[in-house]
């Protein structure tokens, strides 16, 4: 089995608030214990507001008030050494950053200045983590363009000179020139249209298993996780409620939340009734006691009100953290017809 | 048999740019296509970014008009001119859903105040008792109720249910044609099929025609009666949901559906498009073509 | 209301400090209606006393109590501030909101009404003001003046944010709940507008007084009536720092300063508050 590359143990990480004398406290991340192995992709998936965003900001070494680490360790096992990002210093973490910890982001409109040509952005970004100046280091970025089939002119243009495909992929070529041992990418491809979607979705893959490179995937898409992630792990109300081999999750999932997300994707050529989740995710500043998916849970018993569930292993590779993941049903068949494919 | 919407021969140009470098943009060619009155039905139009599928919604709500052609709402043409009584009796019948649930309701302002202000326009009564009467029925009808959302502000419900109140808004006047425009993406997957089901139950119960902007084929296929498929601006392929996805003829429609991420093989790490498909999609942008009936009763467009 | 104005005494620093301030000087203005003696008399006092118990700020070379004299020029220079102000920021928030909002034609022509006004030199015409009004040039009628000029840049601060809010979904869903288009600008918009009026209000006194300031120095206003500026101008016209009369100048110097610091920082804690944004993270959003 792979080393793992990051160790997340019993993280907490909250937003304190205090404003005009009433504090608040929203526990965005509670309790969460985790690993990332080297060169697998590990999807995340979860609702908004349920507490993705916060974790992968303290994974990225993004902490920044009012987002604060209460408990827990974040320990990341680099080639120069490991680093424990939930409380190493800025300088610490400048060191890792980009070189060993990059990111590729949603919106590449806000990753790209749009004044600057890429290729100064991309001096901005990597030259100085990598050591090259000059014609060195640009002939690394063309070989490293080449390879996401991007022409080198792209370095000439600006920004606003580029598709929306043409621009993700350039942003997947900024956080990964330096070959990063481990990359975030968050919401990659939401804004994109559904052709150029695959593309990209491809395009990630390809150089993630190039590179060796471990890639921790955020999407609230379960179609996207299906083709992208080798583990995917879901997180509901600041806590990971389940995680597994991407195939278990989608055919044997043992929480009745992952079943739901599953069963609820309409698929073409099938157009049986989709049940819908009621009620609303658990607000993060008053969460409900006991498993805090009990009150839009079709199995909840008195226990699952009252006592928080432990995150159990219940096959190889597979965790719940449910009290009745004995009875939780794959809503959908794996054997179900697809449709008649073009 | 009567039309409740015919959209006929209709065309949007804009013109960007300034004095010089004149540029422009065709957003929709020749769009034809009706509805009838008499059998409600779910109506949707697919497309990506820059197919022209928005403009084309705008134009039916008559924030926007043809350059060329004309949209008829029960026989009157539907126009961005006109007087404010006019406009008012037009809206009353078709109404709007929009994408994100958060941006349609002012995050400074109470929810109902759009239901109630609705309430007060449309049914032309000021009396309070049966403005709340009108906002109670309409949110019963999407599975909610004005004791719920009565002195909330938007922040305090979920995406799911402030896509329902925007829906029982639109539903307050009675109107036979709902628009709506991408009204699940911006919703929680959790939450994503409570909607698109309401959708389904408004056409089936209510009998409300809905027109469902849409990129995702999945649900189109799931809830839609007819569709059309569009490129660039150019309808494509059109006609009965399940004969188009189940075997789409056109190129671009191919393409697409060859593009939707199935789960049916999770975790296989299977990605890879045709690439001939990209380019015989992609071959075919600027070339007018015409539309042609298929013995199924699917158009497709062909060329040459 | 009272809360809100509570929480911010009790939480926010800036605005006790500002409410202080301008409480004082309002106080020290509204003194004024109590006033024993005329403030446009002269000689009703020994000129050129220096602070004392008697006489708390002096008096001046022209025998006024310098108190007395500076609680009238506060009180008229303050409501000559606000004035402007209020009603300038009327015109703005109008032109602003109906030119972004309904755009087209009317845009264009209130824009072009807006540049006019940005590139006529005001200060000429003020003077041209008073060579043909002379001593018909009362306070409000420049507050008038000032406020026909004081809109321009402001209004195209609101067009910018009203372009904005055009384009988002929930004026589009206004429109479609049959609301007017006087409610919307009203009551859709204008929220997100307010710290921006609240803002330039603050620098639209600022900048009038210190107009009034500048005009009344050179004796282009009815320099009979005491403001902060024909102070000044008299405390010149006598070489008031030149003979040792120092508090003459210095006085209203440091209550000047005080002013406005005070409304700056009200101006500048109110606008915390009532910015939609920080309201939104406050209410936990």
């Amino acid at each position: 089995m792979a080393e793992d590359i990051v160790k997340v143990e019993g993280l907490k990480a909250y937003y304190q608030m205090n404003y005009f004398g009433v504090s608040r406290e929203v526990r965005a991340v509670d309790g969460i214990t985790m690993t990332v192995r080297k060169g697998e992709v590990y999807g995340i998936a979860g609702e908004s507001s349920s507490g993705k965003t916060s974790f992968i900001k303290v994974l990225a070494a993004a902490i920044r008030p009012p987002l604060k680490v209460v408990e827990g360790s974040v320990k990341f096992d680099f080639k120069n050494g490991p680093i424990d990002v939930a409380t190493a210093t800025p300088k610490q973490i400048e060191a890792v950053r980009w070189k060993h910890l990059s990111y590729i982001m949603q919106g590449s409109m806000s990753v790209l200045n749009p004044v600057r040509r890429i290729g100064r952005t991309f001096h901005d970004f990597a030259a100085r983590p990598m050591g090259l100046t000059g014609k060195a280091f640009e002939d690394r970025v063309i070989a490293h363009l080449a390879r996401l089939k991007l022409p080198p002119e792209v370095l000439k243009a600006y920004p606003h000179e580029l598709s929306g495909g043409m621009r993700q992929r350039v942003t997947i070529g900024l956080a990964t020139v330096c070959h990063p041992e481990f990359i975030i990418a968050d919401e990659p491809t939401t804004a994109l249209d559904v052709v150029v979607q695959k593309e990209v979705l491809s395009l990630i893959r390809d150089i993630q298993k190039e590179m060796n490179a471990a890639v921790v995937f955020v999407t609230h898409d379960m179609s996207v996780h299906a083709n992208v992630a080798d583990r995917v792990g879901i997180i509901y109300a600041g806590r990971l409620v389940e995680e597994g081999p991407t195939r278990d999750m989608f055919f044997a999932p043992k929480h009745p939340y992952t079943a739901h997300l599953v069963a609820s994707l309409p698929r073409i050529g099938d157009v049986k009734q989709r049940p819908a989740l009621e009620g609303r995710p658990p607000n993060l500043a008053d969460p409900p006691q006991g498993c805090r998916f009990h009150p839009r849970c079709p199995l909840a018993v008195d226990k699952c009100r009252q006592e928080v569930p432990p995150l159990e292993q219940v096959g190889p590779d597979h965790r719940t953290a449910c009290w009745r993941w004995q009875d939780v049903k794959p809503l959908v068949n794996a054997s179900a017809p697809s449709g008649v494919m073009a | 048999m009567t039309t409740l919407l015919d959209v006929r021969d209709v065309s949007k140009r804009f013109t960007m740019g300034g004095i010089f470098g004149r540029k422009t943009v065709d957003a929709v060619m020749d769009a034809n296509f009706s509805l009838s009155a008499e059998n409600p039905e779910i109506f949707t139009i697919i497309g990506e970014s820059g197919s022209g599928k928005t403009t084309l919604a705008r134009m039916i709500l008559g924030l926007e008009d043809p350059s060329e052609g004309e949209i008829l709402f029960r026989g009157k043409k539907v126009s961005r001119h006109g007087g404010r009584a006019e406009k008012l009796a037009f809206m009353s019948q078709v109404q709007p859903v929009f994408q994100n649930p958060f941006e349609a309701f002012n995050p400074l302002k109470k929810i109902e105040r759009y239901l109630e202000s609705t309430a007060r326009r449309f049914l032309q009564t000021s009396d309070k008792a049966a403005i709340d009467r009108a906002m109670d029925e309409a949110l019963q009808k999407v599975g909610l109720s004005l004791k719920e959302v009565r002195g909330r502000f938007p922040h305090e419900m979920s995406g799911g249910q402030l896509q329902r109140c925007a829906i029982a808004r639109a539903l307050i006047p009675n109107p036979p044609l709902l628009i709506a425009d991408e009204p699940v993406s911006m919703v929680d997957a959790s939450l994503r099929m409570s909607i698109v089901n309401l959708l389904k139950s408004l056409r089936d119960d209510l009998k409300v025609s809905v027109i469902y902007i849409t990129h995702d084929l999945a649900t189109a296929y799931y809830i839609s009666n007819r569709l059309i498929i569009m490129q660039r601006g150019r309808i494509v392929e059109m006609g009965d949901a399940r004969t188009v996805l189940d075997n789409p003829q056109h190129p671009y429609s191919k393409l697409l559906k060859a593009s939707v991420l199935s789960t049916d093989d999770a975790g296989d790490g299977k990605l890879a498009t045709d690439p001939g498909m990209v380019k015989a999609a992609g071959d075919l942008v600027g070339q007018a073509g015409e539309l042609v009936a298929k013995p199924d009763g699917r158009e497709v467009r062909v060329y040459g | 209301m009272f809360a809100v104005f509570r929480d911010l005494i009790r939480y926010n620093i800036e605005f006790a400090i500002g409410l202080v301030l301008v409480g004082i000087m309002v106080i020290f203005a509204s003194l004024s209606f109590f006033s024993p003696v005329d403030p446009s008399m002269i000689y009703m006092a020994i000129p050129d006393q220096p602070p004392s118990p008697q006489y708390w700020f002096g008096t001046n070379s022209r025998g006024q109590e310098l108190f007395w004299q500076l609680s009238a020029a506060f009180k008229n220079s303050l409501i000559f501030g606000v004035t402007v102000a209020v009603l300038s920021r009327i015109i703005s928030i109008t032109v602003g909101l109906a030119a972004g909002y309904l755009g087209g034609w009317v845009d264009r022509v209130l824009m072009f009404i807006n540049d006019i006004f940005v590139a006529v030199p005001i200060f000429p015409i003020l003077v041209l003001f008073y060579f043909v009004l002379r001593n018909n040039m009362d306070s409000f009628t420049m507050a008038l003046i000032l406020a026909c000029f004081g809109w321009p840049f402001d209004a195209r601060l609101i067009r910018s944010v009203a372009l904005g809010l055009k384009h988002r979904e929930f004026t589009r869903h206004a429109v479609f709940a049959g609301m007017s288009t006087r409610k919307v600008l009203l009551e859709e918009h204008l929220p997100y507008v307010m710290p921006i009026v609240f803002s330039t209000f603050m620098n639209n006194m600022l900048w009038s007084i210190g107009m009034e300031v500048t005009l009344a120095v050179l004796g282009f206003t009815n320099i009979n009536n005491p403001t902060i500026g024909t102070v000044l101008y008299w405390a010149n016209s006598h070489s008031a720092m030149v003979v040792g009369v120092w508090w003459w100048i210095v006085i209203p110097v440091i209550l000047i300063v005080m002013t406005f610091l005070g409304l700056f920082l009200l101006a500048v804690s109110m606008n915390e508050y009532i910015d939609p944004r920080s309201r939104l993270r406050r209410m936990g959003a």
